[in-house]
């Protein structure tokens, strides 16, 4: 978008590879535009090139080829410490031998920064994360999560335009991992920085970022905005690694505009709305996300028959285990409304769903 | 329950057989205590018998002595009565007749003769030439035994027996630090021509000071190439640092004995490229700059291998936060890297210098004569010259020095700061 403009994104990896062994790209080929103020995760299994992707634009990697440009200069040759870019840690790496105050001052003695204006800025960025009284404890006397606190403070505490984050969260328990998601979701937007965050949670991924960039083996698979990656993925893997997907595997028989009638391994057909199924004759990939599957006849929809294997109550929803198309695996989510369906193992019922609500994607 | 809680919870819950829940839980742990225990007994045995008693008992003769008083019955009692600025009495004098014609019956003359000659040299041949003929001498004894020698009418040789026949003394300790016990109980400085273990002291800790510096400055960077290479290639190295261990000390003594001589390997590559001539070699070894070198290099691994496994608990994440946070590689290195290797350190430092201070082969090998330590002395005098009690009490000042600064390590850097992995 911004190319087309004439004026940069603010960072911007262009055509990069990084390779460790000079026989295998872990980063094949990555184009990536982030825009001033962005909140971008790449989001991906462990191993498929997005921490590799940080530590390159951090610049403990070099990449082995292509360019990186943050505001517009190339910084493959500029050595860490002057990027000026902030940056959390997995294990939060701070300093032990120092107190809280004096690891966030850290980073503005190096600066060379006068003693009241470092008293200052780490009085701020420790208000910030709701720190304030921490100031002289050490990091060991602080549970992970104020751990957790501490090394964003640090890592905003010299106005950093840039901060990236490698899994910060992968530590907590739970309840506060999505405490602190808001969290610094907040200080993002107040504060204007640009963030890149790196982790292989799904569900941190679609509550924090504008945009998302899922990485599979080296490749960006997709990037775009959280709904429309879980609304509209644009081939298998991303289907599957976000949320919760039934996949249905078959054969293009047809192909009508956006329609595409694929015959399942089966032999049953069904109509489905064509992403990347390529044309007639190719294997694809029916994708069915469980809540968008309604029991019984609604409208005009095509019904099928399906068998309930297995009922499991989770409170919210209840997970219905189905037996459709000769798959068994197929799994419905009903909503515990008011007034929902009563289903028993072993009932047969009908099925449907609407045709857009299925997409045929790569085999 | 209830009624338990109100009283003491701590002292009276119950475990669900009736009987005290505190005490139940005691007989458990007590099983696994004792088992614990047993798996420790064969060597806590072997170290009590073969190292503890031994060495409480050797240090017990830095303080305790019995020859004279043992051989000499009834002279001893008078002694310690005596009064030093007075002159001995004629009962002494027949005491100490009688004490010598014990001593020659019994053959324990040449001891005692030994004994007291430590404290006044010359009085060896006194008592045995006496001794000799004690049998023969007639009251009155004093002039009777003057006539004999004169020494025995010197006040200094009975003074020099007064000291001797001390049972439990501080005379050994004192002439281990260069002090010397007089009769009247007072300390003084020996004649400076016979202070030498000071001296020795002295140098024996600037060595071990200078080789545990060494080690720092070499070990380091070895350490932290170990601790930061690929695991495949920092195997080979440990194997080349662990190398000397499986080598015999002897074998690496006499190895640099080869390597530094005047005619030896350094020394012919110095003439070779025109650093030395051939009339003037250095001199590396049969001196201190020899020790220095043979035993920095035998202690060497001692430093690297507690270096490295401390080093290695330190993730690389700390160094990079520093980077990303704007500090150079040297401040990065320097503020944040080093303070967390600081244990490492301690504890190399520690090993290397206590096992230095008492290093005895290298240097008797190596040293020459300004090259040798305490512990060549201590050996001089267990082996040598028999003052098995005054090695003892060198013995014993060289335990009190480093346990000294073991305590002085603790109150600097604390001891709970020393890491060894």
């Amino acid at each position: 978008m911004a190319a087309e403009t004439g004026d940069e994104a603010f960072v911007v990896f262009d055509r990069v590879q990084k390779s460790y062994d000079g026989a295998v790209l872990v980063v094949k080929d990555l184009n990536l535009d982030i825009e001033k103020g962005e909140f971008v995760t790449m989001l991906g299994p462990s191993g498929s090139g997005k921490t590799t992707c940080l530590m390159m634009l951090a610049g403990f990697e070099t990449a082995t080829s292509g360019t990186i440009r943050l505001n517009g200069k190339p910084i493959n040759n500029i050595p860490p410490h002057r990027r000026g870019i902030g940056m959390v840690f997995q294990n939060y790496a701070l300093f032990p031998h120092m107190t809280v105050g004096e690891n966030l001052a850290f980073p503005l003695q190096v600066r060379r920064m006068g003693k009241s204006d470092i008293d200052a800025k780490v009085r701020r960025a420790l208000n910030m994360v709701q720190m304030g009284e921490f100031a002289a404890r050490r990091p060991a006397q602080l549970s992970g999560g104020q751990q957790q606190r501490v090394a964003l403070a640090r890592a905003l505490v010299f106005d950093a335009e840039l901060v990236l984050m490698d899994e910060p969260l992968g530590a907590l328990d739970k309840q506060l991992r999505e405490h602190m998601q808001y969290e610094i979701k907040h200080i993002h937007k107040n504060l204007g920085i640009t963030v890149v965050y790196v982790t292989h949670d799904q569900s941190e991924a679609l509550t924090m970022s504008d945009r998302i960039a899922v990485f599979n083996d080296g490749v960006i698979q997709q990037l775009a905005s959280p709904e429309e990656l879980y609304e509209r993925p644009g081939n298998a893997f991303v289907a599957q690694f976000i949320g919760e997907n039934n996949t249905l595997k078959g054969t293009v028989k047809a192909m009508n505009g956006q329609r595409a009638t694929v015959r399942l391994d089966n032999g049953d057909t069904v109509s489905a709305l064509a992403v990347n199924c390529g044309h007639a004759d190719n294997r694809t990939t029916l994708s069915v996300r469980p809540e968008r599957v309604f029991i019984g006849a609604r409208g005009d929809l095509p019904v099928t028959k399906a068998a309930v294997k297995e009922l499991i109550y989770l409170g919210d929803h209840i997970r219905c285990r189905m037996e459709v198309y000769g798959t068994d695996e197929f799994i419905v989510k009903l909503p515990n409304a008011a007034s929902h369906i009563h289903l028993t193992e072993g009932e047969a019922v009908d099925i449907c769903w609407e045709t857009d609500d299925c997409r045929a994607l790569d085999g | 329950m209830i009624d338990t809680t109100r009283t003491d919870p701590k002292k009276t819950l119950p475990a669900s057989d009736g009987t005290l829940l505190r005490k139940k839980l005691h007989r458990v742990l007590l099983r696994s205590r004792l088992r614990a225990f047993g798996l420790v007994v064969p060597l806590l045995l072997l170290i009590i018998m073969a190292f503890l008693v031994p060495v409480v008992l050797f240090l017990v003769r830095a303080v305790y002595n019995d020859t004279f008083s043992s051989n000499m019955p009834n002279v001893t009692p008078m002694l310690a009565k005596w009064d030093p600025a007075s002159e001995p009495t004629e009962e002494m004098y027949a005491a100490l007749v009688a004490d010598l014609i014990k001593t020659r019956e019994d053959k324990s003359i040449g001891r005692v003769a030994t004994h007291v000659n430590r404290q006044l040299s010359g009085t060896r041949s006194l008592f045995t030439s006496t001794a000799r003929r004690a049998a023969r001498l007639e009251a009155p004894f004093k002039r009777a035994l003057i006539s004999i020698r004169k020494e025995w009418g010197e006040i200094k040789t009975w003074h020099a027996m007064k000291i001797a026949a001390t049972t439990y003394t501080t005379a050994y300790i004192a002439r281990a630090v260069d002090m010397q016990l007089n009769a009247d109980g007072s300390y003084s400085a020996r004649p400076e021509d016979r202070r030498i273990h000071v001296t020795l002291f002295l140098r024996t800790m600037e060595i071990s000071i200078v080789v545990t510096l060494m080690g720092v400055v070499l070990g380091y960077p070895i350490a932290f190439l170990l601790a930061n290479l690929p695991v495949r290639t920092s195997n080979l190295l440990l194997i080349l640092v662990l190398l000397p261990f499986w080598t015999s000390l002897l074998v690496r003594t006499t190895a640099w004995i080869a390597m530094l001589q005047g005619q030896g390997v350094l020394n012919d590559l110095f003439v070779i490229f025109g650093i030395a001539t051939d009339e003037h070699r250095f001199s590396l070894i049969y001196n201190k700059t020899g020790t220095l070198i043979a035993m920095t290099h035998i202690l060497l691994p001692f430093m690297i291998l507690p270096l490295y496994s401390v080093m290695k608990t330190i993730p690389p994440s700390y160094v990079l936060a520093a980077r990303s946070m704007g500090a150079s590689p040297w401040t990065a290195f320097w503020s944040v890297y080093f303070p967390q290797s600081i244990p490492g350190i301690g504890a190399g430092g520690i090993l290397v210098f206590i096992l230095a201070i008492s290093f005895y082969i290298t240097p008797a090998l190596v040293g020459g004569q300004d090259g040798t330590m305490i512990s060549n002395f201590i050996d001089f005098h267990m082996r040598s010259s028999l003052d098995w009690s005054l090695a003892a009490a060198m013995g014993l000042v060289l335990l009190v020095i480093v346990l000294f600064l073991y305590w002085l390590y603790d109150r600097v850097v604390g001891i709970d700061n020393m890491k060894l992995g």
